[in-house]
């Protein structure tokens, strides 16, 4: 983890290759939950991606101290109390905001997405490269929240960031916002995200071994045993 | 509070306030171990005791502990902490007595600590005491036996659409868990149906 480049790897690889949300199908509760509007899907986003570099960096400073047979009741306090300094901090600061999230804020301690990330990453790798590694994962979070919220807000509400929308203002397809249409669009944002990942895929075949699972461990096409293809 | 409330409070956690199709709690086990009718019981079985138990718990810590001494905003640490050292519990309790139900539920035990409809509806029953001082223990025990037997219904309903899906015929970039979720939303529609009902029941 000395080189540059795959530190700038650990960033973005949660942004698009691995969305947290879209392809790993981690924290759908919060997704479903908040993203009735943009506002909130976004607070949620920062407010999850602020509590997942703290606890990544400190598990991951914290990575040889902790005995390997408690480690998941060490990850769950760390983790809970970050995100009760995070409560706190939206409490004072942005009253509105933990009004509009509820009890989905003290539930981001459940987010698969944090505990999932202590256990893979930072329980293996160092300081930067997890701070690093939960700046991307959460800002992969924030980008399905933000993509969800805005679809739903316009199609079921008619407004962005709570501006009217003209037209879909005055006609909003209700169910959007309601339980049913959170399922539905989540679904269909799944899909597309399959869909681009299958052209990516084939694409990538036919060029080189970049998309190929065994890349990694892999030394390249002339390696008979590792490549898959 | 009269059993009519009470009643009330069973029913609406079930049916208007279902907490994985209304609240969105626990979507992940929902969609995890919804695929096969005996797994969805299990689990469903598995996290309504758990909730109740965590209510029975968490309530009088939160009421009698941390708010005399105001410590409150200990309230997310001190209860994940209740419901992973409670899960454990009755892990090891279950083991010795009844090995049965143990093995029936063996592998979803561990999993509940970080279900978050555990954890949301202890903290829930909370804000409703907070608003309505009526709302008490029993109450709360109510709520969250209601809450647990949404789960199992919506569970069991959900186990069945994706038995008749697996013969479906799904386009490529459906297959998979986005179709799952498509029909999640359509389970969702029928339960919006439900809006009111209880309220028309009791009065």
């Amino acid at each position: 983890m000395a080189e540059k480049t795959p530190l700038t790897k650990e960033f973005t690889k949660g942004i698009i290759k691995e969305n947290p949300v879209l392809c790993l199908v981690l924290g759908t509760c919060p997704t479903l939950a908040v993203t009735t509007g943009v506002s909130s899907a976004l607070g949620m986003g920062i407010a999850a991606t602020a509590v997942l570099v703290c606890s990544n960096s400190v598990i991951s400073a914290l990575r040889k101290v902790i005995p390997a047979k408690v480690r998941i009741p060490a990850y769950i306090t760390i983790i809970a109390s970050f995100v009760t300094i995070v409560q706190m901090m939206i409490k004072a600061y942005a009253p509105a905001l933990n009004d509009s999230l509820g009890v989905y804020l003290p539930l981001i301690v459940v987010n698969c997405i944090i505990l999932g990330r202590a256990e893979m990453f930072a329980s293996k790798n160092s300081i930067a490269a997890s701070a690093l590694d939960g700046l991307g994962m959460g800002i992969g979070f924030t980008a399905a929240l933000f993509l969800m919220g805005s679809i739903r807000e316009i199609l079921g509400a008619g407004s962005w960031f709570g501006m009217n929308i003209p037209l879909l203002g005055q006609n909003p397809i209700l169910i959007f916002i309601l339980p049913p249409g959170g399922f539905f669009v989540f679904g269909m944002l799944m899909a597309i995200a399959n869909r681009l990942n299958t052209n990516a895929e084939r694409k990538a075949r036919e060029t080189a071994c970049a998309a190929c699972p065994m890349s990694e461990s892999c030394n390249g096409p002339d390696d008979e045993k590792e490549c898959v293809k | 509070m009269s059993l009519t409330q009470l009643i009330g409070i069973f029913l609406a956690a079930i049916l208007t306030e279902n907490y994985v199709l209304c609240k969105f709690f626990g979507i992940c086990p929902f969609l995890g171990v919804s695929k096969k009718l005996d797994t969805a019981l299990g689990m469903s079985a598995a996290v309504t005791f758990v909730m109740v138990l965590a209510t029975a718990v968490t309530w009088p810590i939160y009421t009698y502990i941390l708010v005399p001494k105001e410590l409150d905003y200990l309230q997310t640490l001190v209860f994940i902490l209740v419901i992973a050292g409670l899960v454990q519990l009755v892990e090891i309790v279950l083991k010795r007595f009844i090995p049965s139900l143990y093995h029936a539920l063996g592998i979803y035990l561990p999993l509940i600590t970080t279900n978050c409809a555990v954890l949301g509806v202890t903290m829930l029953v909370l804000d409703k005491g907070a608003e309505n001082p009526s709302f008490g223990y029993i109450a709360s025990l109510v709520n969250a036996l209601g809450a647990g037997i949404g789960f199992l219904v919506a569970m069991v309903m959900f186990a069945g659409v994706r038995e008749k899906l697996e013969s479906c015929d799904i386009p490529e970039s459906l297959k998979g868990l986005p179709i799952t979720l498509v029909s999640a939303s359509l389970v969702a529609c029928s339960f919006l149906g439900f809006n009111g009902i209880v309220d028309r029941l009791l009065n």
